[in-house]
């Protein structure tokens, strides 16, 4: 990994979050509706809530892309048994365990918000709460789980992987169609679109970089075990 | 079908998670002889026993199996192992019969129970009985019989005199003896030194997951002989 | 290679015949939920075709888990797991065997469960018998092969217990849920057909693909 990754993707990364808060604060119109006939706000228009929105379905969107992550590495840990796959996949998992918490929480506040209630079983937030679950399932395991702890979460993962399109079928035939990311972000005006997918895109460099910060420390952690090794077996270390 | 007559481990390494279970091994096995394979607990003979029975995985390094000219894989290698361990491998809830009979079926062999098991000397009113009520020491025969039953020219042992009195250890011994003289490549992972000797012609001990120490004879060991060479290099 | 899988799957049916422990362990277990949903829920008859499709799931995800784990254990107590993985077969015989085997268990227990459930809470279960078998046999099914990879696969692991229905329920999610979706569209004060029937080709379509990926990765994760 080049030197100057991290740190140019943090920078990148921070720009974005400053660039990502004027824009979404400051640039993209206020969600609401005036109902024509008393002039005054429409029951249900979001309003100032709304903005959480710019901040929610991307990390949505991350915890889709974390399973899936985390599915493909642990195949190929499973196939080519070197740990770098294997330490790709705990640690895409453990960032989105900390990503999806979040999702669920600002989820919370917004359902709140908008539907005065702090959970709903609603397709996405449904989704996302499976995902993370799965996540989580993973976390424990390779806590809880002894030498074999690599295979068992490996095992998760793909098996979460390959469930998702029928936990996404499922909650699709539920309750009321809360449209699909696309079909929002695809009626709202330019400066909406800008604000979300500036957000989007920070968010996602963000989260690469804490993988690559994690994948590195993991191997460093492992390469200085092995050089430990090393010297115990040369008598160079008691 | 062929028998093996002999296996190359070729650097073998294996890492659990953090741990390093093996860490380069290299060895050599001969059919007709007996290898007793010792070291202290955690040095990794029960890892490279396993890796020799295809159970494990090694991370880097190879093992070939060679026989009569061509190298055996997969299952023609697992047709020709048979292992004896601490535990009985065998079922609980079936007969002494019928778990032979299960394992003639999936190794594919004519299932000469009867002489088997009169060969282990395991008394006739007790093959008809659940193994879940035999003893110890029945159990072990039991486990004898179903290793033999399959005729292995590459025979694993771990740790197979644990809970045996010393008549079942050497009655043991003897069987091992005998199958040696057959051209079977026989192991042993143990650390009853007196059972093995005078049988053993092979020696190698492991340390942390490494080879320190490895010898062969055209006599067999004594047990001063293997008592000094564990000392020397197991710690 | 199926037909060490039978004689695999027979073996473990015999056992479990000969001893009967895990049936009828499970069998009372199942009774048991029963009766605890007859206190725990109203017993009003609207009541009970909402909540009847949750229980008969519920009560197949906690009985199966544990049979799954029990039947496992089996294989731990004398080592025969390694015994089997050592045999001249072919790995994934061992891994059919085993399903096959606990898909028949489960079956049983839910045979039992299903009209107790109908019985005590007098609850329609009844009313459309084929498309209740078939939900519940392949809920059994799907159960039984991903169960059996995880089960083997936690078979030397630290916790196993506790980590099997940890590892298993966030990915048989959707079965329980298709199967409970199913039979409310069987039980439902009008029956809506045609939303079950879907409900069943998803089941199928899960238990398939599952099954592939079953076969696909079982040697990986068994084999340390």
């Amino acid at each position: 990994m080049n030197k100057l990754l991290v740190p140019v993707l943090c920078v990148v990364a921070a720009i974005g979050f400053l660039v990502s808060i004027y824009l979404v604060f400051y640039n993209a119109p206020l969600d609401y509706t005036i109902d024509p006939e008393t002039q005054r706000l429409v029951g249900t228009s979001l309003f100032f809530n709304q903005k959480i929105y710019f901040f929610h379905v991307p990390n949505a969107i991350m915890l889709f892309v974390a399973v899936t992550v985390a599915g493909c590495a642990s195949i190929l840990y499973l196939w080519k048994r070197t740990p770098v796959w294997d330490d790709l996949a705990a640690a895409t998992v453990d960032i989105s365990v900390a990503f999806g918490a979040v999702v669920l929480a600002t989820g919370s506040i917004w359902a709140k918000a908008a539907w005065d209630v702090w959970w709903q079983w609603e397709p996405r937030l449904t989704m996302s709460l499976l995902l993370w679950l799965i996540l989580v399932g993973y976390v424990l395991v390779r806590k809880f789980a002894g030498p074999s702890a690599d295979r068992v979460a490996a095992g998760m993962a793909i098996f979460g992987m390959v469930g998702v399109p029928f936990i996404y079928t499922m909650v699709g035939q539920d309750s009321h169609p809360a449209a699909g990311t696309k079909g929002v972000v695809a009626t709202q005006g330019h400066a909406m679109l800008a604000a979300f997918w500036t957000s989007f895109a920070t968010f996602l460099i963000w989260f690469i970089v804490l993988v690559i910060t994690r994948v590195q420390s993991t191997r460093a952690e492992r390469e200085l075990r092995e050089l430990r090794e090393r010297a115990l077996d040369l008598g160079v270390l008691e | 079908m062929g028998r093996l007559d002999r296996v190359q481990i070729d650097k073998v390494a294996k890492r659990y998670g953090t741990e390093r279970a093996l860490a380069g091994v290299s060895l050599e096995l001969h059919g007709g002889t007996m290898c007793a394979l010792l070291g202290h607990n955690g040095a990794g003979k029960t890892t490279l026993l396993g890796v020799v029975s295809t159970l494990v995985r090694p991370n880097s390094g190879t093992i070939t199996y060679h026989s009569a000219g061509a190298d055996l894989r997969d299952e023609a290698v697992r047709r020709e192992i048979g292992l004896l361990a601490h535990a009985s491998l065998c079922y609980a809830e079936l007969t002494a019969i019928e778990n032979l009979e299960f394992v003639a079926a999936l190794y594919g062999v004519a299932a000469d129970v009867t002489k088997v098991l009169d060969q282990v000397g395991l008394e006739p009113r007790a093959r008809d009985r659940a193994a879940r009520t035999y003893s110890r020491g029945m159990l072990q025969r039991l486990a004898l019989a179903r290793a033999l039953l399959t005729r292995p020219s590459l025979l694993l042992l771990d740790e197979p005199f644990t809970g045996l009195d010393r008549g079942g250890a050497l009655a043991l011994g003897e069987h091992l003896g005998a199958i040696k003289t057959d051209g079977t490549i026989v192991v042993v992972v143990t650390h009853d030194l007196e059972a093995i000797a005078g049988r053993t012609d092979h020696v190698a001990i492991l340390r942390r997951g490494k080879l320190v120490c490895e010898e062969r004879s055209d006599s067999s060991y004594t047990y001063d002989q293997l008592k000094d060479l564990y000392h020397r290099n197991a710690s | 290679m199926l037909r060490h899988a039978f004689r695999i799957a027979w073996k473990d049916l015999r056992i479990e015949v000969r001893s009967k422990e895990i049936f009828m362990t499970m069998a009372f277990f199942g009774a048991l939920l029963v009766v605890i949903y007859s206190f725990a829920f109203p017993n009003d008859q609207t009541a009970i075709r909402g909540s009847v499709p949750g229980m008969l799931w519920v009560s197949i995800a906690f009985t199966g888990t544990i049979a799954l784990g029990r039947a496992f254990d089996r294989e731990r107590e004398n080592d025969t797991m390694r015994a089997l993985l050592l045999a001249p077969v072919p790995r994934l015989s061992v891994f059919l065997g085993k399903a096959i085997a606990m898909a028949v268990l489960i079956l049983g227990v839910a045979v039992v469960v299903v009209p107790l459930l109908a019985l005590w809470l007098n609850a329609p279960l009844f009313a459309y018998p084929l498309e209740l078998a078939v939900s519940v046999g392949l809920g059994a099914l799907g159960m039984a092969v991903i169960g059996s990879v995880f089960a083997a696969t936690l078979l030397k692991a630290r916790s196993r217990d506790v980590l099997l229905p940890v590892v298993l329920y966030p990915i048989l999610l959707p079965l329980f849920v298709a199967g409970t979706k199913c039979t409310a569209g069987l039980v439902a004060e009008h029956p809506n057909l045609e939303a079950a029937h879907y409900w069943i080709s998803f089941l199928g379509i899960y238990d398939a693909a599952f099954l592939v990926l079953s076969l696909w990765v079982f040697e990986s994760l068994v084999i340390e």
